[in-house]
C-alpha cells in the first residue's frame, strides 16, 4: 500500500520537463512532437485546480500559462474571447469597467487548495466546469462558452462554436470541452458569454435549525416567481469530530445574528424589482413570524463571495467531496451525513459539500453508492493525508466509460493529454 | 448523399419481413402509397421515399431495430414530427425511417426537482400545457411548438424567441435516454444539475440524429414571471430599429424576446393575424419585458426612451394578456403569411453579432435585386439569429437553383462578419455544403471521428451535416476554404 501511495502522488519535477509555448502553433507543435514520441503529457494553466482529479505522473508538462490576453471584447455583443491562459481575476476586472460579468460565478478552489484566493484561468475553469452559487438559476461555465480553439492529441488545432448564444453548426464541442480536465484539447482560445452586474443584491436569512424546514423554505424560494438566485443551507453544528466548527466565524457580518444554523435566500436585479421580491418572497415563505435578517448590498455579496470561495472549509485538511442530487433526494441524504460529517447545502438543495475527517476508502465508496441510489453523483475534491488516494475520484457507470472511451480516442488517440486523470484508461 | 446499396435494395422484402419479427406488423409500413408521406420533412425541396418506415413503441424495440440495422448495415434517419426546416430527417432510399411518432407520452410531472420527463414525440407545446395548471412553463419556444417534438428539439438544438434570456434546448435540458447504432441504452443525465465526466449530453444536442436515437427526455421547468408585458415599436428605417436593438443590450437590458421584422413581413404577418402591427414602418421591434410588476414598467420606460432616441415612429404597450399573445400572433405566424405571398419561400437561419444587422440586411438587398427574388425578414435581434425568407415559385424552370445560391451567397456573408450558418434550424442536408465556409479540414474531421467511433459503420442519418464530396468527407477529402485547396476542380454534390 505505502507504495502505491508514493507512485500515485505528485512529485517534484525539474523545470526542463516543462513546456511553456506562447502561441497556438507552439502548442500545437509540442503536442506534434509528444504525438509521434509517445510521450503523455500533463497540461497546466496556472495550477489553482492541479490537485482536483487523479494524480497523475508524465513525463512531460504543458505549460498554458503564456497564453495570456484578451483577444476581443465587445460589451454590446454580449462576449469577451480571451486566450485560455488569461487569468479570471483579470477577465473580470475587464467586465466591471462595462458593468458587465461571468454571471455563472466562477468558483475560486484557491483558498482551499492552496491557501489563497486564486479563481485560476480561463481554461481551468472550462475544464473542471465547476460552478458557483447562482448555478441552479443560470447555469455552469458550459452553458456560457459560446466557442474554443485548442489543440487535439495529434497536435491539430480546432475549433468550434462562435461568438454568438444561438448557434447548431455541427456538434456542439465546446461543451465537450466542460468538464473534461484537459484530457481532450490543449484549449488556447475561450469565448465566454457575459451578462450585465446586477444592480442589487440582497439576502434574506431565516434562522431556523431543522433541516426538513429549511429545504422545504429552499424549495418554495427557488420554485415561486421571485426569481431567487442563491438558495443554501448551513446546519446548525453539533461538534463533528476533526472539523472545525467555523459557521460564526466565517459568517460574521453586523446584520447577521449569530444563532447557529442559516437558511440563505438571495435576491439580484434592479433596486425596485429586489425590494418588491423581498417582499413577496417573505410573504410567499410565510416567514414574517420566524426569526429572520435582512442583508443588504454590502453584506449580501461579502457573504455570497465566502460561498464562492468555500470558505466555510478554509484551513481544512480534511476530504472534500461535492455531491450533486436531484432536490428531492436531499433531505434523505441529509440525514445520513448528519452529525458524521460538515456539510452544507447550496443551489437549494441539489449540491452538498462535505467534509469527511479520517474518511476511508470504504466509507467514501459507501457514500458513493447512496448518491448514485438517490439519482446523483460525487466528486473527490481534495484529498487528506489519511485518504490520500482514492482510485476513482469521479462517478462513472459502465456504459458511459465506453463512450467516454470513444470520444476520448476520437480526440486523443495515443492518449497523451493528461491521461488517467478523470478515469484509468481515459 | 451517400452511395445507394442497390443490394440492398433488392433485398427490401426480406428486411421488412425482418423488421415485422421485431415490431408487430402494422408497424411496420413499406408500401410505395403508405410511405409517400414521409418523403420530405419541413424542408419540401427535396424528396426521397424510404425504403420502409418503422414505428417502435419502446426503447427496447429501437434498440433491436438499431441493432438489427447495424448487423445487416442498414442506414437508418430518425424522425420526430418532421418539422424540421434543413432537411434533417430527409429519407434514404435504401435506408429506414425510424418515427418516435408513438413515443407521445408525458412520463412524470416531477414539480419538487422542477423538471418533466417526457418521451421523445410529446410535442414542446405540450409540455407547457402539462405544467401551466401551476404557472410553470418550459422554456425554449421555437415558432413550430404547436407540432414540433420534443425530441426534434433536442435532436436540433431548438431555440426559439426566448433565447437570450433563457437559452435554447441545451440550456433546459437535464437528461436523456438514447439508444447507439449498436443497440446499446443509455441514460445520460437525470434530474441533477451537470453531470460528471464528459459533457455527452451536449454533445448530442444538436447532433442531428447522427449519434444517436433519443427515446426518453428530462427538461427542466421555469416558474412564469410575475408580470409579462410586450411592446410594439415601429421605426422608419431598418437601421434605426438595428441601432435601437444594439442601445437596449448596451444599456444592460435584457429583455425576455426581443423580434425585429422588416416591411415586407409586418404587412404580410398583419394581413394574416390582424395583430395591429404599425404598418407605415419601415420596421418593427417586439420588445418582451418579464419580471416583477413594477420592473416590467421601469423597463418599458427605459425601453421607450432608447426607441425614441432612436427614431421610433410608434410604440405600442400590450395592455392585457391577450393582447400580448396577439402582439407574437403574427411574428409567429411569418412563416406561414410568407406562403400567403409566394408559391412558395426558402428560410434561411444563419446569426450573427447583433451589431452586424444593418450591414447584413443591406447584402440581402443587394442579392435579392441581382437574383431577382424577393425577400422578407425576421430577425431574433436578441440572440442575433436571422430568418431571411426568399420567395419562389417552385414551377419556374431553374428557380429551387437559383434560391438556393441566394440563400447560401446570405449565409457566407453572415459567416464573414463573424457569425455562423445556422443558429436554430440545424445544418441537415441543406447547408452541409456550406459547412467549409466556417470550418477548416481539421475542425470537420474532428467531429467525423466522434462519429466514426460512435457509429462505426456511419449508418445513423448519414450524408446529413458533413459535406459530401467525391470518394466522401470520411475518407479526408473535405473541400477546403480559405485555406489552400488541393482539389479545387473536384465536382461537388
Amino acid at each position: 500500500m505505502f507504495t502505491e501511495k508514493k507512485i500515485n502522488f505528485p512529485t517534484y519535477q525539474d523545470s526542463n520537463s516543462i513546456e511553456y509555448p506562447s502561441n497556438e502553433k507552439e502548442v500545437s507543435n509540442s503536442i506534434k512532437n509528444f504525438y509521434k514520441s509517445n510521450i503523455p503529457i500533463e497540461l497546466l494553466g496556472s495550477g489553482s485546480k492541479k490537485t482536483i482529479g487523479r494524480s497523475i505522473q508524465c513525463a512531460k508538462t504543458l505549460s498554458l500559462s503564456k497564453l495570456d490576453g484578451i483577444i476581443e471584447y465587445l460589451p454590446e455583443e454580449l462576449y469577451i474571447k480571451v486566450k485560455a491562459g488569461t487569468s479570471i481575476r483579470k477577465i473580470e476586472e475587464e467586465l466591471k469597467k462595462n458593468n458587465q460579468q461571468l454571471i455563472f460565478e466562477p468558483i475560486d478552489f484557491g483558498t482551499l487548495l492552496n491557501n489563497k484566493s486564486d479563481f485560476g484561468t480561463a481554461g481551468g475553469q472550462v475544464a473542471c466546469n465547476i460552478s458557483g452559487p447562482r448555478r441552479f438559476k443560470v447555469g455552469s461555465v458550459r452553458d456560457h462558452v459560446l466557442g474554443f480553439k485548442g489543440v487535439n492529441g495529434k497536435g491539430e488545432i480546432i475549433k468550434s462554436g462562435g461568438v454568438v448564444v444561438k448557434n447548431v453548426t455541427g456538434y456542439d464541442l465546446s461543451k465537450l470541452m466542460c468538464g473534461s480536465y484537459g484530457t481532450l484539447v490543449a484549449l488556447t482560445e475561450v469565448t465566454f458569454k457575459v451578462l450585465p452586474i446586477f444592480e442589487e443584491n440582497k439576502t434574506l436569512i431565516i434562522h431556523n435549525h431543522k433541516i426538513e424546514t429549511a429545504l422545504d423554505l429552499l424549495d418554495k424560494a427557488v420554485s415561486s416567481s421571485n426569481d431567487v438566485s442563491g438558495a443554501v443551507f448551513f446546519p446548525k453544528e453539533s461538534k463533528v469530530h476533526g472539523c472545525l466548527m467555523n459557521i460564526e466565524k466565517t459568517f460574521k457580518l453586523n446584520d447577521l445574528k449569530q444563532d447557529g444554523s442559516i437558511t440563505a435566500i438571495r435576491l439580484e436585479g434592479s433596486k425596485n424589482s429586489v425590494d418588491q421580491r423581498i417582499k413577496n418572497l417573505i410573504k410567499d415563505l410565510n416567514v414574517v413570524n420566524l426569526d429572520i435578517s435582512l442583508l443588504e448590498s454590502h453584506q449580501s455579496k461579502i457573504f455570497w463571495n465566502k460561498i464562492k470561495s468555500l470558505e466555510f472549509f478554509s484551513s481544512s485538511k480534511n476530504n472534500i467531496i461535492r455531491i450533486v442530487i436531484p432536490p428531492s433526494e436531499c433531505v434523505k441524504l441529509a440525514y445520513l451525513l448528519s452529525n458524521r460529517f460538515k456539510y452544507y447545502i447550496d443551489w437549494g438543495g441539489s449540491l452538498i459539500w462535505l467534509e469527511a475527517f479520517e474518511l476511508t476508502e470504504e466509507m467514501f465508496e459507501s457514500i458513493r453508492k447512496k448518491v448514485v441510489k438517490h439519482g446523483g453523483y460525487l466528486t473527490m475534491i481534495k484529498n487528506s493525508n489519511y485518504l490520500p488516494y482514492v482510485e476513482d475520484v469521479f462517478t462513472i457507470n459502465k456504459e458511459r466509460f465506453v463512450i467516454s472511451q470513444n470520444i476520448k480516442k476520437s480526440f486523443d488517440p495515443k492518449r497523451i493529454l493528461n491521461p488517467d486523470k478523470m478515469y484509468t484508461g481515459i | 448523399m451517400p452511395k445507394i446499396d442497390r443490394k440492398l435494395i433488392a433485398k427490401k422484402n426480406k428486411v421488412v419481413a425482418s423488421l415485422k419479427k421485431i415490431i408487430i406488423a402494422e408497424n411496420v409500413l413499406d408500401h410505395e402509397d403508405q410511405l409517400r408521406p414521409f418523403e420530405t420533412d419541413g424542408l419540401s425541396a427535396y424528396k426521397q421515399k424510404p425504403l420502409a418506415v418503422v414505428f417502435p413503441e419502446n426503447t427496447e424495440q429501437v434498440s433491436r431495430i438499431l441493432a438489427y440495422c447495424n448487423d445487416e448495415k442498414i442506414k437508418v434517419v430518425p424522425r420526430g414530427a418532421g418539422t424540421g426546416l434543413s432537411g434533417g430527417s430527409l429519407p434514404l432510399e435504401d435506408g429506414i425511417l425510424l418515427c418516435l411518432g408513438k413515443f407521445n407520452k408525458i412520463i412524470d410531472i416531477d414539480y419538487r426537482n422542477r423538471c418533466v420527463v417526457a418521451q421523445p414525440g410529446v410535442t414542446n407545446l405540450s409540455i407547457t400545457k402539462a405544467v401551466e395548471e401551476k404557472d410553470f412553463y418550459y422554456a425554449p419556444d421555437p415558432s413550430s411548438q404547436i407540432a414540433c417534438s420534443i425530441g426534434g428539439n433536442v435532436a436540433e438544438n431548438s431555440g426559439g424567441v426566448h433565447s437570450l434570456k433563457y437559452g435554447t434546448t441545451t440550456n433546459n435540458l437535464l437528461g436523456v435516454e438514447v439508444v447507439f447504432m449498436d443497440g446499446t441504452i443509455s441514460r445520460l443525465g437525470g434530474k441533477t444539475y451537470d453531470s460528471e465526466g464528459y459533457d455527452l449530453l451536449g454533445l448530442i444536442t444538436g447532433s442531428e440524429g447522427l449519434l444517436c436515437v433519443i427515446t426518453e427526455v428530462t427538461v427542466k421547468i421555469l416558474k412564469k414571471a410575475q408580470a409579462v408585458k410586450a411592446a410594439l415599436i415601429g421605426f422608419p428605417t431598418i437601421e434605426d430599429g438595428g441601432k435601437c436593438v444594439s442601445d437596449i443590450i448596451a444599456s444592460g437590458i435584457i429583455p425576455a424576446g426581443m423580434e425585429m421584422m422588416d416591411k415586407a413581413l409586418i404587412h404580410a404577418t398583419d394581413n394574416f393575424v390582424k395583430a395591429g402591427y404599425p404598418r407605415d414602418a419601415d420596421a418593427m421591434l417586439i420588445v418582451e419585458l418579464d419580471g416583477t410588476e413594477k420592473e416590467v414598467e421601469e423597463l418599458i420606460e427605459k425601453v421607450s426612451k432608447i426607441c425614441k432616441k432612436n427614431n421610433s415612429s410608434s410604440i405600442k404597450i400590450s395592455k392585457s394578456e391577450k393582447e400580448r399573445l396577439k402582439f407574437w400572433a403574427g411574428r409567429k405566424a411569418a412563416f406561414p403569411a410568407c406562403g400567403d405571398m409566394s408559391p412558395d419561400y426558402y428560410c434561411m437561419d444563419g446569426t450573427i453579432p447583433r451589431g452586424k444587422l444593418v450591414d447584413v440586411l443591406k447584402e440581402i438587398g443587394r442579392l435579392s435585386k441581382k437574383y431577382n427574388l424577393p425577400v422578407a425578414n425576421a430577425f431574433h435581434a436578441g440572440d442575433g439569429n436571422l430568418h431571411p425568407l426568399i420567395m419562389y415559385d417552385a414551377n419556374q424552370k431553374d428557380s429551387l437553383e437559383k434560391t438556393e445560391k441566394f440563400g447560401a451567397d446570405i449565409l457566407k456573408y453572415c459567416v464573414k462578419v463573424g457569425g455562423v450558418l445556422t443558429g436554430e434550424h440545424g445544418v441537415g442536408v441543406e447547408k452541409r455544403e456550406l459547412m467549409c465556409e466556417m470550418f477548416n479540414n481539421n475542425d470537420i474531421q474532428q467531429q467525423i471521428k466522434i462519429k466514426k467511433y460512435l457509429d462505426v459503420s456511419s449508418l445513423l442519418n448519414p450524408g446529413k451535416v458533413y459535406p459530401i464530396l467525391r470518394k466522401c468527407a470520411e475518407e479526408g477529402r473535405v473541400h477546403v476554404h480559405r485555406e489552400k485547396n488541393k482539389f479545387p476542380n473536384i465536382p461537388r454534390f
